[in-house]
């Protein structure tokens, strides 16, 4: 290795270390500074923690929208990795037919938050929308789905259990590489099917669960477009989701400070999430070098 | 053995009625853009009993003072060079990362990859007004800038775990033979990574095509809207009359994509699989 190259190696990824400064880190650090203002786009005055105290004392707003995105969150992610576990296992087990398989599953998770699809959604679940006429086919009168304030989160959480592919992908990927012959092996030895998947598949299997339920949850906390186009937020404010509040509050309002003092906390929700998984990764998540 | 047939039968009937589920909803969006709006509402069959173009021809002309047509060709002009930027950072980043040795490359690259789990949320604000006070906003700048520079760990990622795999015999062999860095790049590396290339180039095409959120934040001028905020556009005006020409425009607006997917669902699955192993 030459001694130019030493430097070399700093101009190759000299597009992300300046996008990094920059795109990233410039603007989490004056995200910070701005929570402590009152930003207007045009005047800035400190504040302090002013905007910290009112989203904690006075915001019943916050309080609300953080509630309905932790319950959003704790039921979707959760339920999407299942269904997406479940689905690659059966996968996994397919000889014939694989790749249509493979598309029809994927598929939702590759239109991602497209317009469509909330089209799609919300004619689904319109009140003479498709779902209620499959129904009222077999003689039920459903109901309004998205105009029922108790039903419509729950409802919303349907969509990012269609969209499960993408962490379905990866569990069809780990599951090809758990050895066939330990698994046999097991059999062999008189292990139940039930035993076999919870003693070898899980834990072998657990560093991408771990990497799902993670990357999940970072995105699912977040979730805008879906509830910004298909009930914008209602009825009665019941999907006016975490994002939602702060979107309006920053682009709306134009509130910059107050708005970015709700992101920091979104962030230090997040990360104290992270942290706890991290944690609580060292009981369940084997990597290969300690079996 | 009978009891392993029966077996067999029975998940693949779990599997095929699950696809149905998951399908349906699509499939019956596909067909019912060639239906009237009167039967969208009425009848549950898949097919349309009375065939017609109608919606198509509504959709096309749009609502507002502005053809559907613009919002394509906005996309594409959004799109093609966000890939291309991307595709060409990533290379570069990731070459940087897996072929050089300097001070500071595990911190940089551990760091780039903590960049993947921080929340959008946190930096969206500031990046916004940083935009602004370059005079990019209603323009294509901010896409093409962050393509420029890497911004998604996820391409650059992506192919460090590639070309991670390329033995470094390899670039000995042309190095005897007097390429310097750049060439084994362009004529070793590059040629060898084609595939991962073009799982990056996939799904950047897909996100940026179906990106909503950046859009939203970025263009507020009609003439410039992409796709996805023409759709919107649709939604707003005419949510009560003329579904079938809403349908219709969601239809086109997926075709490309899902065109994209059914052809080269290979890369798709490759590009996701790679990145999710290790670490």
């Amino acid at each position: 290795m030459h001694k130019k190259d030493k430097y070399l190696g700093y101009l190759y990824i000299a597009p992300w270390l300046a996008g990094f400064l920059i795109l990233t880190l410039y603007p989490f650090v004056v995200s910070l500074i701005y929570s402590f203002t009152d930003y207007d786009m045009f005047h800035i005055s400190f504040t302090g923690l002013a905007n910290y105290k009112n989203i904690f004392t006075q915001d019943k707003t916050f309080l609300s929208s953080l509630l309905k995105t932790l319950l959003y969150t704790g039921i979707s992610v959760p339920l999407k990795l299942c269904s997406a576990l479940l689905v690659a296992l059966m996968l996994n087990k397919l000889r014939r037919c694989r790749g249509i398989y493979y598309t029809v599953f994927y598929l939702p998770s590759i239109l991602g938050s497209s317009v469509a699809l909330a089209v799609l959604w919300k004619y689904v679940f319109k009140k003479d929308g498709l779902l209620n006429l499959l129904l009222g086919a077999a003689g039920i009168s459903g109901p309004n789905w998205l105009g029922n304030p108790d039903l419509v989160l729950y409802v919303m959480m349907l969509l990012p259990l269609w969209q499960m592919g993408a962490p379905m992908v990866l569990f069809l990927a780990a599951l090809k590489n758990v050895p066939a012959d330990i698994t046999e092996a097991a059999k062999i030895d008189g292990a139940r099917p039930l035993q076999v998947f919870k003693n070898i598949t899980l834990p072998m299997i657990s560093p991408i669960i771990f990497f799902n339920m993670i990357m999940q949850t970072i995105e699912i906390i977040q979730i805008f477009t879906p509830a910004y186009l298909i009930t914008k937020g209602g009825p009665v404010k019941q999907t006016y989701l975490y994002s939602l509040y702060l979107y309006d509050t920053a682009f709306r309002d134009m509130k910059i400070g107050y708005a970015s003092a709700l992101s920091w906390i979104l962030f230090t929700v997040i990360i104290s999430f992270t942290l706890i998984f991290f944690a609580l990764s060292k009981k369940w998540v084997y990597y290969g070098d300690e079996v | 053995m009978v009891k392993r047939k029966i077996k067999k039968a029975g998940l693949y009937i779990v599997v095929t009625a699950t696809a149905v589920i998951m399908g349906y909803p699509l499939l019956w969006l596909f067909f019912a853009a060639f239906k009237d709006n009167a039967e969208i509402f009425t009848s549950i069959a898949l097919l349309p009993e009375k065939f017609t173009l109608e919606g198509f021809i509504n959709g096309w002309k749009s609502t507002a003072a502005v053809p559907f047509s613009l919002f394509l060709l906005n996309s594409c002009k959004m799109v093609a060079p966000t890939v291309l930027l991307t595709a060409a950072s990533a290379c570069l980043v990731a070459y940087g990362f897996s072929r050089f040795e300097f001070a500071g490359r595990k911190v940089l690259f551990t760091v780039m990859l903590s960049t993947m789990m921080l929340p959008n949320t946190v930096i969206m604000i500031p990046r916004y007004i940083l935009f602004n006070n370059f005079g990019w906003l209603n323009s294509y700048i901010p896409f093409y800038i962050m393509a420029a520079m890497a911004a998604n760990p996820f391409f650059t990622y992506l192919l460090v775990q590639f070309f991670r795999g390329i033995p470094a015999d390899l670039d000995e062999a042309a190095y005897i033979d007097g390429a310097g860095k750049w060439q084994i790049l362009i004529r070793v590396i590059l040629p060898l990574a084609k595939a991962p290339i073009v799982s990056a180039a996939l799904f950047q095409t897909v996100w940026t095509w179906n990106d909503f959120f950046n859009p939203l934040l970025y263009i507020d001028r009609v003439k410039a809207y992409p796709v996805s905020l023409g759709l919107r556009l649709a939604i707003d005006a005419d949510s009560v009359v003329n579904w079938n020409s809403i349908i219709a425009m969601s239809c086109v607006s997926l075709l490309p994509v899902v065109l994209l997917f059914v052809f080269l669902q290979k890369y798709f699955v490759q590009g996701i699989a790679t990145t999710g192993m290790k670490n």
